[in-house]
């Protein structure tokens, strides 16, 4: 069985050298077709692998396959190899099948443009590096995934190059991640000296009894974390993420949302016997997680690219994800990892297939009423607008919240965690609502632009429909206890994550059931209170939506003195929060985040005018030079 | 003298024949001359042969020459380089009609130079070697002798590289003085042993040896005129200079201070620390503001020898390792990536500049790729080799658990991270702005060969390291 | 009478200060190459000196490499000049700066 391992990875590698080399005699369907193809490939080798394990019991789940030796030197030895265990089967399962569905969406998305060769290669490529990275049974070809998906998600930012903006997007995205990147680098340095060996399961196995101060630990995962902070957009790496959204669409679907910007958490997980041991850096996780998801959800309400808003939310979700590992809740991480990846994937193609209905168009404030225009669109993204709100019985609910009961249920000073996770679930239907209803409702703002807006084709809206489905049915997999399930989802994870005390096995099955279920009516009273206040606001309003007021003129009516009190609520609380979302966001996020990382990049160019100028071409002032250093080197052969 | 020791330089004797060969044939030959690079690479494969017909161990001419694998690694790596030097200069020379004879000549008289400084056992062959080595480098860079820039480097390269020869001399004046002996070994006996006249005057010498080399391989501040330099001297010089010159000055510094110095590390390691962090940073920090590929290179070889200066500093058998599989990755890959530029360049040193590169995968797609594979190595990334060559030598500097050494791996791995930035400046360039003008550049297929080599040790040694680690290991034992 | 090592090198350190001197700070591009070999003398007196008081000839040995590096170095160097002499019409070095920053 183990035997087919590579070919998960060998089919898009194949996809992406036969696009790359011989894109040229390819037409562009055939290019998109074969891309398509390598990725269904993958799908289905992963899909017949697990489809084995899922026969197996629990403890012989786990296939490894070493492809070769490398470096083989004295006490280096670095077997290359991928394992194949029940987390690792989860993360293939999605990057090939999200990954194939956003291939096949971009056929239709791509169709015309002359770059769409080379954009089916590198996004061949981009699935090839994210494999070997969710694959990878050891640290350096991890980390060797993890910076290729890094370069692919550069070269896939900046694909659109005739934009010079897009290309510095693309640079400033590599950049951020290299500072994450060069915390793992040291954080492998450190592990490799202590273990003598970089295989995730021998770490695994050799930390928990080693001899070793706790502030070891604490030391490599928070070095580990930063990497993962820059690659999943966290405070305070997040930046580049918003500007990302410069790329392709699906591009952003894809990578951006679904799977690259998920491998922080993947890393975390993959590595729970580590993050166990330490603490100290659990808390920071959690603490980074729950600000992040916040902060980035009240930015998102304020934001009027439909993309920025999807990209605030995809923080915000992150932020999520990290609360849950953070706390050592990794399965509900993870799972959460997995339905976001669906209704995210979902809500970022619904709106490429709006973007693609108006010729590009990106503002929601010339968008409005085009439910009528794009059926097929509004009515899945109202699937993916409902699974991320957390709407009962779609596969939001179940994910996030696994995470605030999990948030909730570690008594450790932690419980205000559950609450700025409710208070953020709000906010996230408020936004997403917001984002549904002007896109879709109110006054069809693009008939004065003059844009025709069109469904788009199918080989847009299958993946859409595919995709909604998923988005729906993707929960069931994990019915936690309280709710009459028994969590399949989790215990088919467990055997590979660490059990971190005070969660894990012990919380999920919590006794007090009753507790569980009173805190899932909380959430979904606030969810829902979010959802009707975006309805209030951005349909009812009349001034936003004359029509509309017109045809609930007797709701109008009776709400008429309502009306002051919407507007005092509007002024009170909408207002004061959008202030101060916005000044939060011209603050940190201009002053403080960009201006750190801008003022870093002026500050070294700066330096580095200044040290041109002693360049003067003159030899004697060389010569000098050349004096004084040995001068130096002679005053300190002395001195000492 | 007997008859192994004559064998003991047979790949030399070897090339010296071929080069007054060339030089004969330069004066009797008619065009057309393309027999010249033919004879030229036709000496080094005959070299490269005698070089591994030879008995591998031993000492010769009264112990001034060490033959041992560490002597014929590097050898190799000098053999490949000037081969690939021969190579591009073939397209590179003919654009300029200036395909003359004495330039492959001057081009394997350096090459013995090199050769002859692995082989040292002795200041005086290291001196001699060196020599040989600069003299023929600055005739090459002075070669186009119409262009201003062309002269101007070479007397920047001549001026200042005979004042540091003069420091360098004295160093060893110094040492002989206080050793009363030029041979490595003795020298090490005579610190050893307490036999000095003075430690001082010992000390001194080492640090006037130490501006030698630190000229030869450019350490910052004794780096000042690479930049110029590389800026003028014809590409495909350009290209031989950042690597030949940098390779063997490495090895020779390095195994003058395991075999002599080694006892009085901690008399001068901080000098090195110093020089090691001063190079790296000045060398990636000015790269950044370069808009002339050239000078962006010549910088980015500057801080190179930034990151080999760990090696030096450290001095471990690991380090000692990791400094070879650096330098042969590192000769390979700046030698490719200059004669990309060296083709890419237009007649009278035009195409020089960043914007010249703009849209060049479509123009031609090959040289985009391999220059991107360069830069891509030279920036660090894994799986290339360029990753494997800064993971050993930095990872060789932390084992040693001294605390400024890994303070001094921070600030290098600080810097590759600043590096990226210049590096993948040229690769949006090429694959992510419009061409000026769409005509596909001509290419010469001689120079192929090159870029094919660079693909292999770059791409092949980066996942199948195992062939040079072999062989690195193996040069690195000769030295302890 | 003997002279000390000491004179003597105390003599050559001057020389070489002299020759060091002069290629900092004279402007022509032949003067300063005579200084250059003014320093490359001053290291040959030294070798010289160090040689008979240690009684081994290496010292001397190294005179004569030094030497012929000198001659070598001086029909490169002369040659490099002239030509410069011709594209530029000055051998005043610090007017030769085409190549900065």
């Amino acid at each position: 069985m183990a035997e087919t391992l590579y070919l998960i990875t060998l089919f898009p590698l194949l996809g992406f050298l036969i696009n790359g080399l011989a894109g040229r005699w390819l037409s562009e369907k055939q290019s998109g077709y074969i891309a398509s193809l390598a990725v269904l490939g993958s799908f289905l080798v992963s899909a017949q692998l697990l489809l084995a394990f899922l026969a197996l019991p629990a403890e012989e789940r786990l296939l490894t396959q070493t492809l070769f030796s490398w470096i083989p030197v004295g006490d280096l030895n670095i077997q290359v190899g991928y394992r194949f265990d029940p987390l690792s089967a989860v993360m293939a399962l999605v990057v090939s099948g999200v990954g194939l569905l956003i291939h096949i969406y971009s056929i239709g998305y791509m169709q015309g443009d002359p770059g769409v060769r080379r954009y089916f290669s590198f996004l061949n490529l981009f699935t090839f590096m994210m494999l070997n990275l969710v694959l990878a049974d050891n640290l350096v070809l991890m980390f060797l995934g993890w910076e290729g998906v890094g370069l692919c998600s550069y070269l896939l930012i900046g694909f659109w190059f005739e934009d010079e903006a897009k290309a510095r997007a693309g640079m400033k995205a590599f950049i951020v991640n290299r500072i994450g990147d060069a915390g793992f680098i040291v954080a492998l340095i450190l592990l490799y000296h202590q273990f003598g060996t970089l295989s995730i399961s021998e770490i695994a196995q050799a930390a928990p009894g080693a001899q070793i101060g706790r502030g070891f630990f604490t030391a490599t995962t928070l070095l580990m974390f930063l990497g993962a902070v820059g690659k999943s957009a966290q405070i305070p790496l997040y930046v580049w993420l918003p500007d990302a959204m410069a790329g392709p669409t699906p591009v952003s679907a894809l990578i951006h949302a679904a799977t690259m910007v998920t491998a922080g958490v993947y890393l975390i997980a993959r590595n729970s016997v580590l993050f166990s041991l330490a603490p100290a850096t659990m808390s920071i996780v959690a603490v980074i997680g729950i600000i992040t998801a916040f902060f980035a959800a009240t930015i998102a309400i304020t934001q009027n690219d439909i993309k920025k808003v999807l990209a605030y939310s995809t923080i915000s979700q992150l932020g999520y994800m990290f609360t849950a590992v953070g706390v050592g809740a990794f399965s509900a991480g993870i799972f959460h990892l997995m339905t976001h990846a669906f209704f995210k994937g979902l809500l970022f193609l619904g709106a490429g297939s709006v973007i693609h209905g108006l010729k590009g168009e990106q503002d929601l404030r010339s968008m409005g009423g085009l439910k009528e225009q794009l059926p097929t669109t509004h009515w899945t993204m109202l699937v993916g607008v409902m699974a991320i709100a957390g709407i009962p019985g779609l596969s939001g609910f179940f994910s996030k919240d696994e995470i605030l009961w999990a948030a909730f249920s570690r008594h450790e000073g932690f419980s205000w965690l559950w609450l700025a996770g409710i208070v953020t679930a709000g906010i996230t239907a408020f936004y997403m609502f917001r984002l549904f209803f002007r896109t879709f409702y109110g006054k069809a703002a693009w008939q004065e632009a003059g844009y025709q807006p069109h469904e788009s084709p199918s080989v847009m809206t299958i993946p859409l429909v595919l995709l909604a489905f998923l988005s729906i049915l993707g929960g069931y997999v994990g019915i936690p206890a309280a709710l009459g399930g028994v969590n399949q989802f989790h215990h088919f994870l467990e055997p590979v994550l660490a059990v971190y005390p005070g969660v894990g096995a012990a919380a999920v099955q919590h006794p007090s059931q009753g507790l569980e279920l009173l805190l899932m009516g909380v959430s979904t009273v606030v969810v829902l209170g979010g959802i009707y206040y975006a309805y209030r606001v951005y349909v009812q309003q009349p001034t936003l939506a004359d029509d509309l007021a017109q045809r609930m003129g007797l709701l109008h009516r009776l709400s008429f003195n309502k009306y002051f009190v919407d507007e005092a609520y509007h002024l009170l609380i909408v207002r004061p929060f959008q202030a101060l979302a916005e000044g939060l966001w011209k603050w940190f996020d201009i002053q403080v985040v960009d201006g750190a990382v801008n003022g870093s990049g002026h500050a070294i160019a700066r330096i580095s005018g200044a040290i041109r100028r002693i360049q003067s071409g003159l030899i004697q002032h060389y010569a000098s030079i050349i004096l004084l250093g040995v001068i130096f080197i002679l005053i300190y052969l002395y001195i000492d | 003298m007997s008859w192994s020791d004559l064998n003991s330089t047979l790949p030399e004797l070897a090339l010296a024949v071929t080069a007054l060969i060339l030089l004969i044939l330069e004066v009797v030959k008619e065009p057309p001359r393309a027999q010249f690079a033919w004879t030229a690479l036709g000496g080094i494969a005959l070299a490269l042969v005698l070089e591994f017909a030879l008995p591998i161990e031993g000492q010769f001419y009264n112990g001034m020459i060490a033959l041992d694998h560490f002597s014929r690694f590097l050898n190799v790596i000098f053999m490949i380089t000037a081969a690939g030097a021969v190579l591009i200069a073939v397209p590179y020379l003919r654009k300029s009609l200036e395909e003359r004879g004495e330039y492959y000549a001057l081009l394997l008289f350096a090459t013995i130079g090199m050769m002859f400084m692995a082989k040292a056992h002795d200041l005086t062959i290291l001196f001699l070697g060196l020599e040989l080595l600069s003299i023929p480098l600055y005739i090459l860079v002075g070669f186009y002798r119409h262009r201003v820039r062309s002269n101007e480097a070479s007397l920047k390269y001549l001026l200042l590289g005979a004042f540091s020869t003069g420091f360098f001399l004295f160093g060893i004046a110094l040492l002989y003085g206080s050793t009363g002996a030029t041979h490595y070994d003795a020298i090490r006996q005579a610190i050893v042993s307490d036999g000095q006249l003075s430690p001082a005057m010992t000390l001194a010498g080492f640090g006037l040896l130490l501006v030698g080399f630190a000229f030869k391989v450019a350490l910052v501040p004794f780096h000042m005129y690479a930049p110029d330099v590389y800026e003028g001297a014809p590409t495909a010089i350009t290209a031989f200079l950042s690597t030949g010159p940098k390779v063997a000055g490495f090895a020779a510094f390095l195994k003058v201070i395991i075999t002599s110095f080694a006892v009085t590390t901690q008399h001068w390691w901080g000098i090195v620390w110093v020089l090691a962090a001063l190079t790296m940073t000045v060398g990636n920090v000015t790269a950044i503001r370069q808009d002339n590929l050239k000078r962006m290179l010549a910088f980015s070889s500057v801080a190179h020898a930034g990151y080999l200066a760990v090696a030096v500093l450290v001095g471990t058998y690991d380090s000692a390792f990791g400094m070879m599989f650096y330098l042969a990755v590192y000769a390979v890959t700046t030698l490719g990536a200059f004669g990309v530029v060296a083709l890419i360049e237009g007649e009278e040193e035009t195409s020089l500049e960043i914007d010249g590169y703009r849209g060049l995968a479509r123009r031609s797609p090959f040289l985009a790729a391999i220059f991107t594979l360069a830069m891509v190595s030279l920036a660090g990334f894994p799986p290339t080799a360029g990753f494997l060559g800064k993971y050993f030598v930095f990872s060789a500097a932390v084992d040693t658990g001294n605390t400024w050494n890994i303070w001094l791996v921070v600030i290098a791995i600080l810097n590759s991270l600043i590096s990226v930035y210049y590096y993948l400046r040229p690769v949006v360039a090429m694959y992510m702005q419009e061409p000026a003008d769409e005509t596909p550049l001509p290419m010469s297929r001689v120079a192929v060969p090159v870029f094919l080599v660079l693909v292999l040790i770059v791409l092949g040694f980066g996942i199948f390291p195992m062939m040079l680690v072999k062989s690195g290991v193996a040069a690195a034992g000769s030295l302890f | 009478m003997v002279v000390p090592l000491y004179h003597i090198l105390a003599f050559a350190g001057l020389l070489f200060t002299i020759g060091v001197v002069g290629v900092l700070f004279r402007r022509n591009a032949i003067i300063v190459f005579m200084s250059v070999e003014i320093m490359l003398n001053a290291v040959n007196l030294a070798f010289v000196a160090f040689s008979r008081y240690h009684g081994n000839v290496n010292g001397q040995v190294f005179v004569f490499f030094i030497m012929t590096l000198a001659a070598a170095e001086v029909a490169v160097g002369l040659a490099i000049i002239v030509s410069l002499f011709r594209n530029l019409r000055t051998s005043d070095i610090s007017e030769i700066r085409l190549m900065k920053h």
